[in-house]
């Protein structure tokens, strides 16, 4: 595979060699010298079209652990604001010699274009695109509940996550439904009805209005950013509604069994999705999905780029 | 010297010798018989020049992408005599100045009939009414308005345009696309919409639209036209208002006839168009309401766009297909070959029912003694590959490349002028 553009391009076996040469790399980050030669002279260009600080980051540390020349290309404007276009950039960075692009884009579909319009000839790595799908953000969270509930070995299979909110603008919402099914694990999600996409019924998943009806039988909860703005669209009457009614606090959290952990791809909406004690408390995992998040990052470029190939 | 179209099979019907001179059918007599300056037509199936309802030629204002000019060889390539220009160039035709112009236009490139449309409200902007009269009066004659593109969704003004272009027995043709309902709409709402995270175009928007304006139409006793039916529930929507005798008609673009939405999934802005494809269903119903005659008419919608408005993101890309070199191969294969409609029907849908709509009296004719020369001479059996290349549109962006197609245009007469012989411009 060449590259990575949806967390449906991946079958369960593919996912299981990403989350396991992930593990044996996270070991890395704990000796002194943080650095693998495998992708020396290789180079990672981070196309952002998009402020994501967080995630630019988390591939720049990952491709730069594994030696890879890195260029950061923050794309200001896009043809939709007359800037310059997708392809005339695409072509600039196959000039330079691009091995690899990791592109986040606000248009859902543009990591798509990038790999099959045949304006470049690497790999494409899908940073988020649009309201389509972030894979990464998928795999780090599967690694994530992999090492809690699973002991980080194997797959998902029987494991029960929640994913609350903002369903129909998540990106993230939907590359977990596709990787978690993969994994064997069964997804809840969990909105308003204004915040699922027409057609929700026939993603692998089920679907609840109720937060509290679904909350003792998960193994995971991950809440979703929502948009205060969104009110301003009439997905729902107030911020203060959302909050009530599908909010995270402390009593929701303690009607949650014991094992169970909260994920939040970030970055928060403190007292919007999720409350500061619950944002704060040892069962919320954030801290260590950015964490992870670089381990499993290195394991894609790697596998996409490294000497790996024919395993993914 | 007449021309004698030669052993020409009128609607598919016995070959006979058409004989054309000043510009007239004077004569229909055995094959072989007649004398004069003659075209081999046999084989070939005689149909009245094809009429489009809608096309974009894009001037004045982009001429980068189309020009009245290209757009005209573009349609007699297509087997068209007379095309119907949209208003939504730049300046918009909402003057008598603007559409006397595209016309001048036309007349002078003189390969087809060029009939602007006229704005229904000043600049599409769905504020003020346009000075319709003045349009109407002027040398183009406009009896054809619309904001296409843009629907006119204050129900206040729409009312009164339909009131309004009464009296010169006008019709306003509506894009009906609920404006709110469609806000950053890029494809058909439905389960793939939310699979690919594209905001939706869902059918209710459109169906709003032509219900409330049936009513409008019936409440004042005036004709509405539909421009680009895409929906199962539209056609449920016309054929009602049609039962209860509302003087409506509605037209059906070729692509909506053929491609639908899981073309979306390439995320080739090929395949973004508005109203976007749709399901397998509605395009089922599209061809049985073309067949019984719910849907009045074939209307390209042909919207050129320069490559590099296709040749990026999506949701950055712009909307239309071309469709004027290809409709008739596209009417061929989705109704003719299923025997939905036999050719005297073809010529209804593609020619006679769209002049008659456009109040075009001298389009549209049958194919008899007397009548005005606008004749296209198909090739039913023979098929071509699609190339984005080999089209005389400006623009290239065809959504059929590669694709090969039945029904080749070989001859085209207009106003019994030759503008096509074997399929090349005369």
């Amino acid at each position: 595979m060449k590259h990575l553009l949806s967390a449906a391009d991946l079958d369960r076996d593919q996912v299981i060699t990403i989350l396991d040469t992930a593990a044996e790399l996270a070991s890395l980050t704990d000796r002194s010298v943080k650095k693998l030669p495998t992708l020396r002279g290789r180079t990672v260009v981070n196309l952002f079209f998009e402020d994501s600080t967080r995630t630019r980051i988390s591939f720049e540390v990952a491709a730069k652990r594994l030696s890879a020349d890195v260029i950061n290309f923050a794309a200001k404007g896009s043809s939709v604001s007359k800037g310059e276009s997708l392809k005339d950039t695409a072509l600039t960075l196959e000039a330079m010699g691009a091995d690899a692009v990791v592109i986040r884009h606000h248009l859902s579909g543009a990591p798509h274009r990038l790999a099959t319009a045949g304006w470049i000839g690497g790999s494409v790595v899908n940073a988020g695109d649009g309201t389509h799908e972030h894979p990464t953000q998928a795999l780090l969270d599967a690694f994530t509940m992999r090492r809690h509930l699973r002991s980080g070995t194997g797959d998902l299979e029987g494991v029960r996550v929640g994913i609350v909110g903002d369903v129909l603008h998540s990106r993230v919402a939907r590359s977990n439904v596709l990787l978690l099914k993969t994994l064997g694990a069964h997804v809840t999600l969990v909105a308003p009805p204004t915040l699922l996409p027409l057609g929700v019924e026939t993603w692998p998943c089920e679907v609840s209005y109720d937060i509290d009806e679904v909350l003792p039988r998960l193994d995971a909860i991950m809440m979703l950013r929502v948009q205060g703005e969104r009110m301003h669209d009439a997905y729902f009457p107030s911020a203060l509604e959302y909050s009530r009614l599908y909010g995270l606090d402390s009593a929701r959290m303690s009607r949650l069994p014991d094992h169970a952990i909260i994920l939040h791809p970030g970055p928060m909406n403190r007292g919007m999705e999720i409350s500061a004690d619950v944002a704060d408390s040892p069962r919320a995992l954030m801290v260590e999905q950015v964490a992870n998040g670089v381990s499993v990052r290195m394991a894609v470029l790697y596998l996409l780029l490294g000497g790996m190939k024919e395993n993914v | 010297m007449s021309i004698v179209l030669r052993g020409a099979r009128p609607y598919g019907e016995a070959a006979v010798d058409l004989v054309i001179a000043d510009g007239i059918i004077v004569e229909i007599v055995p094959e072989g018989t007649a004398t004069g300056e003659v075209i081999d037509c046999t084989g070939l199936v005689a149909l009245p020049g094809f009429v489009d309802l809608h096309t974009h030629l894009r001037e004045p204002g982009r001429e980068d992408a189309e020009t009245v000019d290209s757009g005209s060889r573009a349609a007699a390539l297509g087997g068209y005599t007379c095309v119907h220009a949209m208003a939504n160039t730049s300046p918009v035709a909402d003057t008598a100045g603007v559409v006397e112009q595209v016309w001048r236009l036309g007349e002078r490139t003189g390969l087809v009939d060029v009939r602007p449309v006229g704005a229904v409200t000043v600049g599409l902007a769905g504020e003020r009414m346009a000075e319709i009269g003045a349009m109407a009066n002027s040398a183009a004659a406009v009896r054809v308005f619309s904001d296409d593109g843009k629907c006119v969704h204050d129900a206040a003004l729409m009312r009164r345009a339909l009131e309004y272009v009464k009296a010169f027995d006008g019709v306003v043709a509506q894009h009906a696309q609920e404006p709110r309902l469609t806000e950053n709409a890029q494809m058909n709402e439905g389960i793939l919409s939310g699979e690919l995270g594209l905001t939706g175009w869902p059918a209710v928007a459109e169906e709003a639209i032509i219900a409330r304006d049936v009513l409008l139409a019936q409440h004042v006793d005036s004709r509405l036209h539909v421009c680009h039916v895409s929906t199962a529930g539209s056609v449920e929507v016309i054929r009602w208002a049609k039962g209860r005798g509302v003087n409506v008609t509605a037209e059906v673009c070729p692509h909506h006839l053929i491609l639908t939405e899981d073309l979306v999934a390439s995320y080739d802005p090929l395949y973004k168009v508005n109203p976007p494809l749709r399901t397998a269903a509605d395009v089922a119903a599209l061809r049985e309401a073309l067949a019984d005659g719910t849907i009045d008419a074939i209307a390209t919608d042909h919207a050129p766009h320069p490559h590099e408005d296709k040749d990026c993101e999506w949701g950055a890309a712009a909307f239309g297909m071309l469709g004027l070199e290809t409709a008739f191969s596209i009417a061929v294969k989705t109704m003719i070959e299923p025997g939905l409609l036999d050719w005297r029907g073809l010529a209804d849908r593609m020619s006679v029912a769209p002049a008659r709509i456009g109040r075009v009296r001298e389009q549209g004719h049958d194919l008899t003694v007397g009548s005005i020369a606008n004749i296209a001479l198909v090739d039913p059996a023979a098929t071509r590959v699609i190339t984005s290349d080999g089209l005389a549109s400006k623009s290239r962006n065809t959504p059929y490349a590669s694709m090969e197609l039945p029904g080749v245009v070989v001859h085209v007469l207009y106003g019994g002028n030759v503008t096509v012989l074997d399929g090349a411009l005369a």
